[in-house]
């Protein structure tokens, strides 16, 4: 454990997720998703599940990014609110 | 719908890239009982595999080479292998996916039998969820309607 890789990686973590949710471009918000999904990737690395590790990156930031961009293409880039 | 891509660099990248983006995905597959890994997220890869091929060689291509019913043959072909590994072990005596039992079919001792059993269940699931994350991308990418119907 190293406190220090945690400590930034957990910043990382908490400010993509606000970011992706404040974010007016939706298309901004998935990518800001997939980076969350790596960071998150990395910090189960860190702690010591990288079978879990393994299918965040897989299926949070590769499928779950293209599903979304893919819905977004179909439905509207801007949000109303 | 999505059209084929016009830049030829694109292209070439990623007809480069799926066979290696395939192979990882069989080795992450067939080593995933020693090493992090395993049926779902080698599935997974090899979905990706398929959804990167889509993206860039857009959809006339893609229905050429992966057929629609392929698709559906390859996700029912995974249920069945899961099933009926696990259906086996219950006609042999044992509990459901008690892979010991499948010794007496492979004529190799019950510890053999236990790997290559967990191999064979691992390979369905990827199957299955190979076939679930393409048709997942092309209903949403197509919107569910067809060339096929448009005409």
């Amino acid at each position: 454990m190293i406190i220090t890789f945690d400590i930034i990686i957990l910043l990382f973590v908490v400010m993509c997720a606000v970011a992706a949710i404040t974010v007016k471009d939706l298309l901004s918000a998935v990518m800001i998703l997939g980076a969350y999904s790596f960071f998150m990737c990395l910090m189960w690395t860190q702690l010591g599940a990288v079978d879990v590790a393994f299918t965040e990156a897989s299926v949070g930031a590769g499928i779950g990014t293209i599903l979304f961009i893919a819905a977004v293409m179909k439905t509207t880039r801007r949000t109303r609110d | 719908m999505i059209i084929s891509s016009d830049d030829i660099i694109i292209k070439t990248i990623a007809r480069i890239f799926v066979p290696f983006i395939q192979l990882f995905a069989l080795y992450v597959i067939m080593h995933g009982h020693y090493s992090p890994g395993g049926g779902f997220q080698g599935g997974v890869i090899l979905g990706a595999s398929l959804v990167l091929l889509l993206i860039t060689h857009g959809y006339e291509e893609m229905r050429r080479r992966v057929p629609e019913g392929a698709v559906i043959l390859l996700g029912s072909l995974g249920l069945l292998i899961y099933s009926g590994i696990g259906l086996t072990c219950l006609l042999l005596g044992g509990n459901y996916l008690d892979y010991s039992q499948l010794s007496v079919i492979l004529h190799v001792d019950p510890a053999h039998a236990r790997a290559m059993g967990i191999l064979g269940i691992e390979l369905g699931v990827a199957f299955a969820v190979m076939a679930a994350v393409c048709s997942i991308f092309f209903d949403i990418s197509t919107g569910g309607i067809l060339p096929e119907d448009e005409k």
